[in-house]
Formats: C-alpha cells, sequence, structure tokens
C-alpha cells in the first residue's frame, strides 16, 4: 500500500489538486483575485514536491511504472504547468471560470504523467485522450471569441481521427502479437510487413499530436484561436509530455525496428524543419509565427530522436526543458502585450523596446534561445541534438539542420529588429507587468541564462538512467 | 598568471555596465574595464615571455581546464601560446580605442557599451579556447552583438547590411558546426585541440572535413568569394562597430583557419592549398582594384581590407614557417591599422558629416592632428618602411617566395604588384582629403581631435609603431608556435 503512494505520488498529488478545486467550485463564490494565487501556490507546491521521494517501481501487473527519468520528466511538465499559471495571470483574472480551467489543465496534466509512467498499449491510449480531450475543451475558453470555437472544433476533430488512428494501430499489433505490455512486444516484433504497417498508424498519430509535417495541419489555426495560456500549455507542456512518451516507444517497444524508424524520422526532420521555418518567414500574427517556428523545433528534437542512444534521450529531455522556458518566455511576452493592448502582430511590436524595455530585451532572450545563439541555453540545447544525431555519421543530414538554423535566425531576427530598430510612432505604451508575471519572466530568463552554461544539469539528466 | 582572469574583466565590465545609471558612468566603467583589460594583456605577455626564458616547452601555457559536460567530454579547457597572447593584445588595444572614439554615443549608450564588451568577451573566449566547443561558443556569441550594433546605431542601408552580415556569419558557423562534429566523432568524442592535434587523422577524412572547417571561418575572415558581408556590414556599422569588425571579427576568421583547419587537419590543407591561393590571389588584385574605384572613405577601407586579409590568408596557404609568421603579423598589424583608419574615418565624418572623398579637401588646415594621423595610417596601409604594414607584408612575400615553383612565385608577384595599386588609392585619398584648398567653407571652422579620440588614435598608433621599429617581439612570439604548425605539416 505504501509503494502504491510512492510510485503514484504525482498522479495523486493531481487528482487531490482537481478535487480540492471542484469542491471549491461547488462550494461559494470566491473572487478570481483570491482564488488565483491560492491555486498558483498549490501548483508550486506540486511541482517542489514531485522532487521528493521517487522510488522506480511497478503497479497494477506492470500497467504503470516509474523510474527516476520519468520522475523528472514529471517535474518538467509541472513545471511547465505552474510557469503558465503565472504567466497568464492577466488572462485569469478576467476568466469567468477560473476553477473550470484549471481542472481541465490539470486533468490534461493528469493524463501525460500516466502517459509518461504506461506500461501497456491501453492505459497508454486512454491516458492519450485524457491528455487530449481536456486541451480541446480549454481551446474554446475565450467564449465570446468565434475563433476560440473554431480552434477547439479543429482541435477534437483532428485529435478524434488520430485517435482513431492509433486504436486501429493498436489492435493490429494485438492481433500479430497476441499482448499489448510494452514490456514483452520487442522479442514478438517480427518485422513483418503488417506488423509495420502497425507501427506506422501508432507513429501518425504521435506526429498528429506532435505536429510533425505533414500532420502539422491543424497547428497553426488552433494555436492562433486559442486563448494564449491554451496555446502555450499546447505548445510546450503537451509537446514535451508526447516527445517523452514517443522516446521510450521507439528506442523501447519498437527497438527492433530501428532501421526502419530511423530512415522514416530523418525523412520527417528534414520536411518538419523546412516547411516549419518557410511558413514561419512570412507569419505576421506572433501566435500562429511560434506555431510554424514550434514545428520546426519539432524537427530538430526529432534529430536528436534519431540518435537512438541514452545519450540521445538525454539530450531531447534537455532540450525540452530549454524550449519550454524559451517558449514561455516568449508567450508570456505576447500574452501581456495581447492582454492589455489585444495587439497580436509583429508590426506592431515594432518600437516595443523604447517604452517596453523589460518585455524587450525578455523577448528577445527568449528567441535568441529558441534561435539557438550563445549563450543562451538553446545553443546547448540544439548543438547537443545534433550531437547526438550526427553519431550516426549522415553528413547530410546535419547538415541540413545546420542550414535551417539560419533561416531560423531570419525570422527570429525579424522580431527582434521589430522590437529594438524599426521606428515606430506609436509604439506600444508602457505595460504594467504584475507580479507573478513578473516572477514567471524572471524564472524563465535566468534559466535560459544559466541552463546552458551549468553543464551538470545535462550531467545530471545523463546520471538519470 | 590565471586566464580566467582575461574573461573575468570583461564579464564584470558587462555587468557593471547593465548595473550604472547615467551615461557619463557607463562610459567610465567600459573605459576603465577596458583598460585593465589591456593592462592584463601586457601582464599576459610579460609572464609569457618571462615562461619561455625559463625553459618552459610547453605548447600551451597557463592551461585551466574544467570539465563541462562529462557526457560530451566537453571541458571549459583554456590555454594560451604565443598567436594567442599576440591575439589577445590585439583585440585589448582595439577595445580600448573602440570605447574611446565612441564617447559621444547618445542613443542607448548603456546597450551600446554593454554590447560591444559582449562582443569583445566572445573575441577574448576565442583565442584563449583550446576546445572546440567552447571555442565555437564564443565565435558565436559574437555574431548578435554585431547585428545589433549595426541595426541600431549604424547609418545607410543598414537594415539590409545588418542582415547579410548575421547570416553569412551565420552559414560560416554552420559549415564549423558540421566539421567540428565530424572531427569529434572521428576523434572519438573529443573537443581537445590538444589531443586531436596529437591523433592521426585517415587522409581521406581530413579532405572531407577540412573545406567544412576552411571555409567556415573563411566566411568570418572574408575569403573570396564569401567576402560581400564586409563591405556592406563596415560601412552600415558605427564607428566603433567598424573597429571591431575589421580589427578583432575578422581575425576571429583568421585565427580559427590556422588554429583549428590547418593545424588540425595538415593533409586537408596541403590537398586545397592550391584552392587557397588562387582565391586569397584574386582577393588581393580584386579587393586593390576595387578600392581604387570607390568614393566613400568607408567603402574604401572596407575593400582594402579584403585585399589586406587576402595577404595573410595567400601566406597561411603557403604552408611554410616563415609565411605563416606573416599571415600572423599582417592579421595583427592590419587589426591595428584599419581600427585605427576607421577610427580616423568616423573622426572625420562626425565634423565634416560626409565620407565621399571628392566633396572634402584642405582638412589638415583645420584639423592637423587627425589628418596626420590619417596619413600616417595610411601609409602604414601602402607598407612605408618603419610602421608595421611594412614588416608583416615583407615577411609574407618573403615567405611565400620560399617555395619555389611557378605557381607559388606566380601568386606572390600577383599580390606583391597589388602594392602598387595601394600606394594609388591610399595617396590618391589623402592627397585629396587632406590637401589642397577647403572646398566647403563650412570646414573652415571644424575642431580639431578632442582628448578621448586623441587617445584613441595615440594608443592604436604606439602598436603601429612599436611593431614597426621593433618587429622581433612579435616575431619571436610568434615564430616558435607557427613552428608548431609547420612541423605538423611537414609530419614530423
Amino acid at each position: 500500500m505504501n509503494e502504491f503512494f510512492h510510485l503514484m505520488k504525482t498522479e495523486l498529488i493531481v487528482t487531490i489538486i482537481i478535487f480540492l478545486l471542484l469542491f471549491i467550485k461547488l462550494g461559494k463564490d470566491i473572487k478570481n483575485e483570491q482564488l488565483l494565487p491560492f491555486i498558483q501556490f498549490v501548483l508550486l507546491v506540486n511541482f517542489i514536491a514531485s522532487f521528493f521521494y521517487n522510488v522506480d517501481g511497478s503497479l497494477f501487473g506492470d500497467m504503470f511504472y516509474t523510474n527516476s527519468l520519468i520522475a523528472f520528466e514529471k517535474s518538467i511538465l509541472s513545471l511547465g504547468v505552474y510557469l503558465i499559471s503565472l504567466l497568464s495571470t492577466d488572462w485569469l483574472k478576467k476568466t469567468s471560470h477560473l476553477p473550470e480551467f484549471f481542472i481541465l489543465m490539470l486533468s490534461a496534466l493528469l493524463g501525460m504523467c500516466l502517459l509518461l509512467s504506461s506500461g501497456n498499449l491501453l492505459i497508454f491510449y486512454l491516458s492519450l485522450e485524457l491528455a487530449t480531450i481536456p486541451i480541446a475543451a480549454m481551446s474554446n475558453f475565450d467564449l465570446i471569441k468565434k475563433r476560440s470555437s473554431e480552434a477547439a472544433m479543429k482541435m477534437i476533430l483532428s485529435s478524434a481521427f488520430s485517435s482513431g488512428i492509433l486504436l486501429f494501430g493498436i489492435s493490429l499489433i494485438y492481433g500479430i502479437t497476441g499482448t499489448i505490455v510494452f514490456a514483452e512486444l520487442p522479442k514478438l516484433a517480427d518485422g513483418s510487413s503488417l506488423f509495420i504497417m502497425a507501427f506506422v498508424f501508432l507513429f501518425s498519430s504521435f506526429a498528429f499530436k506532435l505536429s510533425i509535417v505533414p500532420f502539422h495541419l491543424w497547428t497553426a489555426d488552433v494555436y492562433e484561436g486559442s486563448p494564449i495560456a491554451v496555446t502555450s500549455f499546447l505548445s510546450v507542456v503537451s509537446k514535451a509530455a508526447i516527445a517523452f512518451v514517443l522516446l521510450t516507444v521507439l528506442s523501447g517497444v519498437f527497438q527492433p525496428l530501428q532501421d526502419i524508424w530511423y530512415v522514416l524520422i530523418v525523412v520527417l526532420s528534414v520536411a518538419s524543419m523546412l516547411i516549419g521555418n518557410l511558413f514561419a518567414l512570412r507569419q505576421e500574427n506572433i501566435k500562429r509565427f511560434l506555431a510554424f517556428s514550434s514545428i520546426a523545433q519539432v524537427g530538430f528534437i526529432l534529430v536528436g530522436v534519431s540518435g537512438n542512444s541514452n545519450i540521445g534521450i538525454s539530450s531531447v529531455v534537455y532540450f525540452m526543458l530549454i524550449y519550454m522556458v524559451s517558449n514561455l518566455a516568449a508567450f508570456g511576452v505576447a500574452s501581456v502585450i495581447s492582454e492589455q493592448t489585444g495587439k497580436e502582430n509583429i508590426s506592431d511590436y515594432k518600437g516595443l523596446y523604447k517604452n517596453n524595455p523589460l518585455l524587450g530585451w525578455v523577448l528577445a532572450l527568449a528567441l535568441f534561445s529558441l534561435a539557438g545563439i550563445p549563450p543562451t541555453a538553446g545553443f546547448f540545447g540544439k548543438l547537443y541534438l545534433l550531437t547526438t544525431g550526427g553519431a550516426k555519421g549522415s553528413y547530410l543530414f546535419i547538415s541540413i539542420a545546420a542550414l535551417n538554423m539560419i533561416i531560423s535566425l531570419f525570422y527570429y531576427l525579424r522580431v527582434v529588429r521589430a522590437v529594438f530598430i524599426d521606428k515606430n510612432d506609436q509604439p506600444i505604451e508602457k505595460l504594467t507587468i504584475q507580479l507573478p508575471v513578473k516572477l514567471a519572466l524572471f524564472v524563465c530568463s535566468v534559466s535560459i541564462v544559466l541552463l546552458g552554461i551549468m553543464g551538470w544539469i545535462f550531467d545530471h539528466i545523463e546520471s538519470l538512467h | 598568471m590565471n586566464l580566467l582572469l582575461l574573461l573575468g574583466i570583461p564579464l564584470l565590465t558587462g555587468l557593471l555596465v547593465l548595473l550604472v545609471s547615467t551615461k557619463v558612468q557607463v562610459r567610465w566603467v567600459s573605459f576603465v574595464g577596458a583598460t585593465a583589460q589591456l593592462i592584463a594583456s601586457f601582464l599576459l605577455f610579460f609572464a609569457f615571455r618571462t615562461e619561455i626564458a625559463d625553459q618552459n616547452t610547453a605548447q600551451f601555457l597557463f592551461e585551466v581546464d574544467y570539465t563541462l559536460i562529462e557526457s560530451f567530454n566537453i571541458h571549459f579547457h583554456l590555454g594560451v601560446d604565443g598567436i594567442s597572447v599576440a591575439m589577445i593584445l590585439l583585440t585589448s588595444f582595439v577595445v580600448v580605442a573602440g570605447i574611446l572614439v565612441s564617447w559621444n554615443i547618445e542613443k542607448m549608450t548603456k546597450e551600446f557599451y554593454f554590447l560591444l564588451i559582449l562582443l569583445s568577451l566572445g573575441a577574448y573566449g576565442f583565442f584563449l579556447s583550446l576546445d572546440l566547443f567552447v571555442l565555437f561558443f564564443f565565435l558565436e556569441m559574437a555574431v548578435i552583438p554585431k547585428y545589433l550594433l549595426i541595426g541600431i546605431w549604424g547609418s545607410g542601408k543598414k537594415d539590409y547590411s545588418a542582415n547579410k552580415l548575421a547570416l553569412m556569419l551565420m552559414g560560416g558557423s554552420a559549415l564549423i558546426l558540421v566539421g567540428m562534429l565530424g572531427l569529434y566523432f572521428i576523434g572519438g568524442h573529443e573537443f581537445n585541440i590538444v589531443h586531436l592535434s596529437k591523433l592521426t587523422i585517415s587522409t581521406d577524412y581530413q579532405h572531407l572535413i577540412f573545406p567544412f572547417l576552411f571555409l567556415g571561418f573563411g566566411v568570418f575572415t572574408a575569403l573570396f568569394p564569401f567576402h560581400t558581408w564586409v563591405p556592406d556590414g563596415h560601412s552600415s556599422a558605427p564607428t566603433a562597430g567598424s573597429m571591431f569588425l575589421a580589427g578583432i571579427s575578422m581575425k576571429l576568421g583568421g585565427y580559427g583557419c590556422l588554429r583549428v583547419a590547418i593545424y588540425l587537419l595538415p593533409e586537408g590543407a596541403k590537398e586545397y592549398a592550391h584552392i587557397i591561393i588562387v582565391l586569397s590571389s584574386i582577393a588581393i588584385l580584386y579587393g586593390a582594384f576595387v578600392t581604387m574605384m570607390q568614393k566613400d572613405l568607408k567603402y574604401m577601407n572596407a575593400y582594402s581590407s579584403i585585399s589586406h586579409v587576402g595577404f595573410s590568408l595567400l601566406a597561411m596557404a603557403m604552408l611554410t614557417q616563415t609565411a605563416i609568421t606573416g599571415a600572423l603579423m599582417q592579421m595583427i598589424s592590419h587589426g591595428l591599422m584599419t581600427a585605427l583608419f576607421f577610427a580616423v574615418i568616423g573622426m572625420i565624418y562626425d565634423r565634416t558629416h560626409t565620407r565621399m572623398v571628392d566633396e572634402m579637401g584642405g582638412l589638415m588646415k583645420t584639423m592637423p592632428f587627425i589628418t596626420t594621423v590619417f596619413f600616417l595610417v595610411g601609409f602604414c596601409s601602402l607598407g612605408l618602411p618603419g610602421l608595421s604594414g611594412f614588416v608583416a607584408e615583407m615577411t609574407v612575400f618573403v615567405g611565400s617566395w620560399q617555395v619555389d615553383d611557378w605557381f607559388h612565385r606566380a601568386a606572390t608577384i600577383a599580390a606583391i604588384m597589388s602594392i602598387v595599386v595601394t600606394a594609388v588609392y591610399i595617396l590618391r585619398a589623402i592627397g585629396s582629403t587632406a590637401m589642397g584648398p577647403i572646398k566647403n567653407p563650412s570646414f573652415a571652422t571644424l575642431k580639431d581631435a578632442t582628448w578621448n579620440e586623441k587617445l584613441a588614435a595615440v594608443i592604436l598608433l604606439i602598436g603601429i609603431i612599436g611593431i614597426g621599429i621593433a618587429p622581433s617581439w612579435l616575431s619571436n612570439l610568434l615564430k616558435p608556435a607557427a613552428e608548431i604548425i609547420t612541423n605538423r605539416i611537414m609530419g614530423k
């Protein structure tokens, strides 16, 4: 019994918070101003608690397992949720259904935690659904905006479609091997064409959730329509969870097929980097811009995945951490500006630095980190991905990835130019940044500067498995 | 001497610049920091000479080695040989001068100085690193400050120039990155330059990787045909920006070509030396002739830089000890000279508000100090004995002539011919700006240099004349290091 509490610690805490919020909702009305700091505090506790009492082991006949790497990944997700709750303070205070929003977000988080720990295809499918459906409801949270409903509709349709494909793949696998337990699958994977087809179905559903080209078409519209808090959750926390699972599934369950999926990953990685970058060049809306840039970033993550080694897994986990703080910093600035002025276009950011130097610096730092410019952490993250990807010895692949870093620099510099260099007769007024937002932006900026230089963090991740 | 000091001073200066509030404080903090760094560089120089005099035969001195990331075998590994010491001295000279000539920047002063110091930190770190990863880190760190310096404080078509510079330099970095990873895997997960230089890498691999590294660093040092960012970047940048670009940043590329590409991959260097010689001969002649057609002083100096940097690339590709020493001396000499050239052009522009040679005239009468410096630096550029340009070019030509076959001789002769062209454009430019009647009546009331400008010019002139009169201290510094490189090329 004691083991149960230890192993499922994170899931249990998240569930308790969900119930707590439900009871608060049932009780008398509490103002958002009072409730929000409490929720933020609870999420902080959840994040801190995720570091303690982590033990390895499995439950329910290997249906659920956890180890120190998975615990670390769960901490990253909890950190992301905590930072989002701080960064979206402006928007959350105005929303009329604050507890519901967090109930949905935490349900998705619960789903992701279960997903990371899932030990067979059944719980895998169920937790993936739990991690997806609440996000569709969250996309619709700007209740009066039509675009928001449109985004929710697109999200639910595309995820339903990808679930269907996933289920089909799972049933094929069960038909071939007669088992759904991850640990038994590698021995039974026979490499027959039917099994490869099942793998392709399974992989397509991952590609949908990660918005890998050519499964990316829903991304830009959903990102643009959803409230920024949801967009950042979708592009950072959700993506991180799926990427972590992809790592374990590819290097664990489908290890026998590695020659096949290596080619697949390389092709999709190149396509994602190129398409994401080329489309990002022309975007005007900052959310769409970040959507396409995140497609390109996923291409980079795949470079690390292609390495198929322990160090490859570490570099992906490390990159996701860096990508999370960088992207959240960018979304945080966008959220402050959007909530207070309603402006979301890059051309509106012209001359931002004049009245809001702090926001200007944070945005520049975040974008440099996304572009992989030293001394920011993004440089280290990208270089480690390339180094692990290069271990397979494909110079062409690494060269294409390096080339894409130049293309991406071009459009990231476009925003930096707007903020620092371009003149504007009516720049954005001096904005008031609330304390929680300031705190979160500070945490993100400090992490962007320090995560890379402090190399022991990577060694710590590497020591986890 | 602890090499961390040389990184600590700029880092601390940069942080202090961010913390202080008024413009006056920002200027003085930067100036004091840069001066302290200059002093530290001299201390390094003397400590280095003492070690050499004490018969210390280690290849790299004052090594510092911390493990940065164990999993990838990345070390924060610093160390200096004669080449690095000379380069660090050059950098600290240019940084002090650059900070002094920017004294009048009023727009976003704090950010301006912070970026200058960040750029210099990148350069110092680059020259100190003995680990390819750390070296690459510092190299890339210097790219974005350049972009912002040109974009925010530049003039003319600055948007275009800043973008072109940033993207071309990033392109160079991408090539370096691929080459670096290639070395890493061939060397058995090794970024350490000292360890890599002990390895025997198969000839095929050397032929494969050398172009990546050499071209990558070549972009930084304006290797023809990747020189196109130079004229635009230099002419659009603010004065200190141009000084840093030409005086420091282009030297990063030259140093990288030598230390990483040629030293680690000697077989590759031998294979491609002919191509490099052809390209740099083209750069020398093409640069000289294009300079002749320029009317804008900044464009003139930018194109002449392409020509002058061509000398050092040409000498490097000759692969003899004297030639490589000459290449390094040319890099140092050109760094000082071109920084001073840009400083003087900036001073003239601040007063006359034009950079066109036709519109100036008779400046000697109103600004004797600035014009005298202009004369001196012009003479240095065309290779007058007694100034650093002569010494450096002479060593290059002597070293190149030692390779006795018609191909190398022809290239050397072509390079020597360019001196005549240089004399033509330099004499014409300084003649028509300084001599003759005052063309524009408003020029009659112009003021001569202020104290900070005088100090900047004097500091750089000390370097130029010092090398010109007593070149042996510089060549003695460079020769042993150049010998190690040539020994590796000869396979000893």
